[in-house]
């Protein structure tokens, strides 16, 4: 088997007394997209945080083409992150900083582009995301939830990432838009050719994005699979999720009167 | 609850807390002195924190020259020393009250507006986006503004020394029926060029803790929009306490030794 573009193995977090991620073990292989599935408060975004080196695990490994990038810090954990794109749940961008720029900044900042041509790049990579050059001299606070998403979807996608995370990509946007979102998402990733990791409680979402699957809870990775076999993965638990049952395996501490 | 417990556990949690600060500035001074440097971002900074802090600088200034001048000439007609008027007013004003209320009046201006703005960049994961766009937070947003405000105090309080000063002129000199002449020449001949430079000193170490502390608090905010109004509030008081501390601590040490 090739070696896995990203691996977690057995990533381990506690925060205080309450375990977030419980020896979790996840391959993705080179050009697939990796939906994570599960509830909210499971981990999904501390995961991603951990492998960006945001939130250092208590114990495991993180490996990127099979080198491990756990315990990089500095010029070297930088390195690193010049090969991955970031899509936050809430957008992210720098709202003192024109929209191109927020675009072009990795370009710029991290790259040490001039800002003439990263400008150049960030209206390209604008119009990619159906946005015009008009946009790009805004500011962040001046677009919709829709156009901030696409905004940051080109600014995940405008250094041109190995490794690409979207985190809730389509949290707090109504269905057409999601659906908009997660078909720039397919798109570009696959025009990139990059390795893609969504974490997301949005089925139609994950049925889009996914090349496979997997639901992460308590911690761990219970079930992982092709898209096409999450109707039929033959877990409980995945069926509660995917169905949006209350009754079921998983039980929320709600009382309801 | 056990008094002793809670005794421990509020001296562990400021000495905790303390330790966090000593870190976060160290790594603050280290990081000054490693490329990148961001000249674009730190011109930015010295205009907000220079420039735009004039007017408050100045009114302070203006104010605090005319009503010491007016306290100084009732408590030294006691005796008949109100000759000494000019000089104690250049001398309270250069050595201590030009420094300490320019410090704290800049402390409310800057240190709260640092807090605001680094806290909402993390509760709304900005600077989470910055380190996944392979930028160092510190280089792109502590540097800067520490360096600012070091660097803006000493000439913040020079303006503060000589509009003070005169504020003290104009109110003996209109009010009280000093003759102009002599009040200048009895302000020149007893002022030392010590006494400017220990206030633009201690004006240098109060950019630095002022922009430290709104930088902590910031940085280290958490908890949505009620995590940064405690940042703010936070960074305001501790830098207001701190400058009058290091303000003793440094009189101390520059005019006893």
């Amino acid at each position: 088997m090739d070696t896995p573009k990203l691996s977690l193995r057995q990533v381990s977090k506690k925060f205080g007394s309450t375990v977030v991620l419980d020896g979790l073990d996840l391959d993705i292989a080179a050009g697939e997209s990796f939906v994570v599935i599960g509830g909210s408060g499971t981990g999904k975004s501390v995961m991603l945080k951990c492998v960006l080196g945001i939130i250092q695990p208590d114990s495991g490994a993180i490996l990127v083409d099979g080198e491990d990038i756990t315990h990089l810090k500095g010029r070297d954990r930088q390195a690193v992150l010049r090969r991955f794109g970031m899509l936050f749940q809430g957008s992210a961008l720098f709202d003192s900083l024109p929209v191109w720029h927020n675009v072009a900044f990795g370009l710029i900042s991290a790259q040490g582009m001039n800002r003439r041509d990263a400008k150049a790049i960030a209206i390209e990579t604008l119009a990619k995301v159906g946005l015009g050059e008009k946009v790009g001299e805004l500011a962040p606070s001046e677009l919709s939830g829709g156009m901030q998403k696409r905004a940051a979807l080109a600014r995940a996608i405008a250094t041109s990432p190995e490794i690409i995370f979207f985190d809730e990509p389509t949290t707090g946007l109504d269905p057409i838009m999601a659906d908009v979102i997660d078909r720039l998402i397919v798109e570009r990733v696959r025009d990139l050719g990059a390795t893609a990791l969504s974490i997301t409680h949005d089925m139609a979402s994950a049925r889009t994005i996914a090349d496979r699957i997997g639901m992460l809870y308590q911690g761990k990775i219970i079930w992982s699979g092709p898209v096409s076999e999450i109707d039929r993965s033959g877990n409980d638990y995945v069926d509660q999720f995917i169905n949006g049952k209350a009754d079921g395996p998983i039980s929320m501490d709600v009382k309801v009167s | 609850m056990n008094p002793l417990a809670v005794i421990g556990r509020t001296t562990l949690g400021f000495f905790a807390e303390a330790g966090r600060l000593g870190l976060f500035a160290g790594h603050a001074v280290y990081s000054i002195f490693v490329p990148p440097f961001y000249f674009r971002l730190l011109l930015r900074q010295l205009i907000s924190v220079g420039y735009f802090s004039l007017p408050v600088v100045g009114l302070t200034a203006v104010f605090t020259g005319a009503v010491l001048a007016q306290q100084i000439y009732i408590g030294t007609g006691r005796f008949n020393a109100e000759s000494t008027v000019p000089t104690i007013v250049v001398f309270g004003i250069t050595r201590e009250l030009g420094p300490v209320l320019a410090g704290l009046m800049v402390a409310g201006r800057v240190s709260a507006a640092m807090a605001a703005e680094l806290g909402t960049m993390r509760v709304t994961e900005q600077i989470d986006a910055l380190i996944t766009l392979a930028t160092n937070p510190f280089n792109y947003l502590i540097v800067p503004r520490v360096l600012a405000a070091t660097l803006m105090m000493p000439l913040l309080v020079l303006v503060s020394d000589v509009i003070g000063v005169m504020g003290g002129y104009l109110v003996s000199t209109q009010v009280l029926g000093f003759n102009e002449g002599t009040y200048l020449q009895n302000t020149v001949d007893f002022l030392e060029a010590s006494d400017v430079i220990s206030g633009l000193i201690k004006a240098a170490v109060f950019g630095f803790v002022l922009s430290i502390m709104g930088c902590y608090h910031g940085f280290k905010s958490g908890g949505g929009a009620q995590g940064v109004g405690r940042a703010t509030t936070n960074a305001v008081v501790s830098a207001s306490i701190l400058i009058l501390a290091t303000n003793y601590v440094m009189t101390s040490v520059i005019f006893t030794s």
